[in-house]
């Protein structure tokens, strides 16, 4: 069996991961960033996004959710009927996650 | 040692529609769960760039929250609160399926991990909304 191992386990601990944080956190900062602050009930001049410990947790709440998706989305899509084109589906999914994952760190340590 | 293997032209490889999902209530809910992840992707995008204005200036990012204010990105918005917490509640329903927490030889009742997760829910988003607003200036 040793040449059947796969990096799923791989995979699955961050769609895991994921699945944790966008539990947890993402609804509330949808109340923030979709309603509260277009809608003006509380403003916002995103001072609050330049502390260090602020962007430690904006590319926790970012980052993770995206493999989330991709394990998710990927595997939604063989289901309904795109198995054929698993390898490029893989590597849009997952490839996506990870240039999310950089894009993310990138943006963060330019603000 | 190499095994010649079944032979593949006799294996039976079943085929399902592509649209299987649409036939029964619960498969239609399990398909809706898994697809919540692409609304909360499109949102952290969405909440990267308006970040991401903030290194072109204080007034890119004053003229990204108005655009976030038109009634098409509030109606995403509510759609994708819709899915959001609809993956928070399944999440917590499959978590408390999964987590058996037993004090002695008492196993904790599902309803009750449910209702953990969700107070530590509540309090983790208020404290979310509080900090924002204590720090956003």
């Amino acid at each position: 069996m040793a040449g059947n191992k796969t990096c799923e386990p791989f995979w699955w601990a961050l769609f895991s991961a994921g699945g944790v944080v966008a539990a947890f956190l993402v609804p509330i900062h949808i109340v923030l960033v979709g309603f509260a602050v277009p809608l003006g009930w509380i403003s916002d001049t995103g001072v609050l996004y330049q502390h260090w410990w602020v962007k430690a947790y904006l590319f926790v709440l970012i980052s993770l959710p995206l493999y989330h998706w991709a394990h998710r989305f990927y595997f939604a899509l063989n289901d309904m009927g795109l198995k054929p084109i698993r390898k490029p589906l893989a590597v849009f999914c997952y490839g996506g996650a990870v240039v999310g994952t950089f894009a993310t760190i990138w943006i963060l340590l330019r603000v | 040692m190499i095994s010649p293997g079944p032979d593949k032209s006799k294996l039976y490889y079943p085929t399902m529609p592509a649209t299987w999902w649409l036939r029964r209530r619960s498969y239609f809910l399990f398909m809706v769960r898994e697809l919540s992840s692409v609304f909360i992707a499109i949102f952290l995008i969405v909440f990267l760039v308006q970040i991401y204005q903030l290194s072109e200036g204080q007034q890119s990012y004053t003229a990204f929250i108005q655009k976030l204010g038109s009634p098409g990105w509030i109606t995403f918005h509510v759609v994708a609160l819709f899915f959001a917490i609809y993956h928070t509640l399944t999440w917590f329903q499959s978590s408390s399926v999964v987590l058996q927490i037993k004090i002695g030889r008492q196993e904790i009742p599902r309803p009750v991990v449910m209702g953990i997760h969700i107070g530590a829910w509540i309090v983790a988003s208020a404290v979310i909304l509080v900090l924002f607003i204590l720090l956003r200036s």
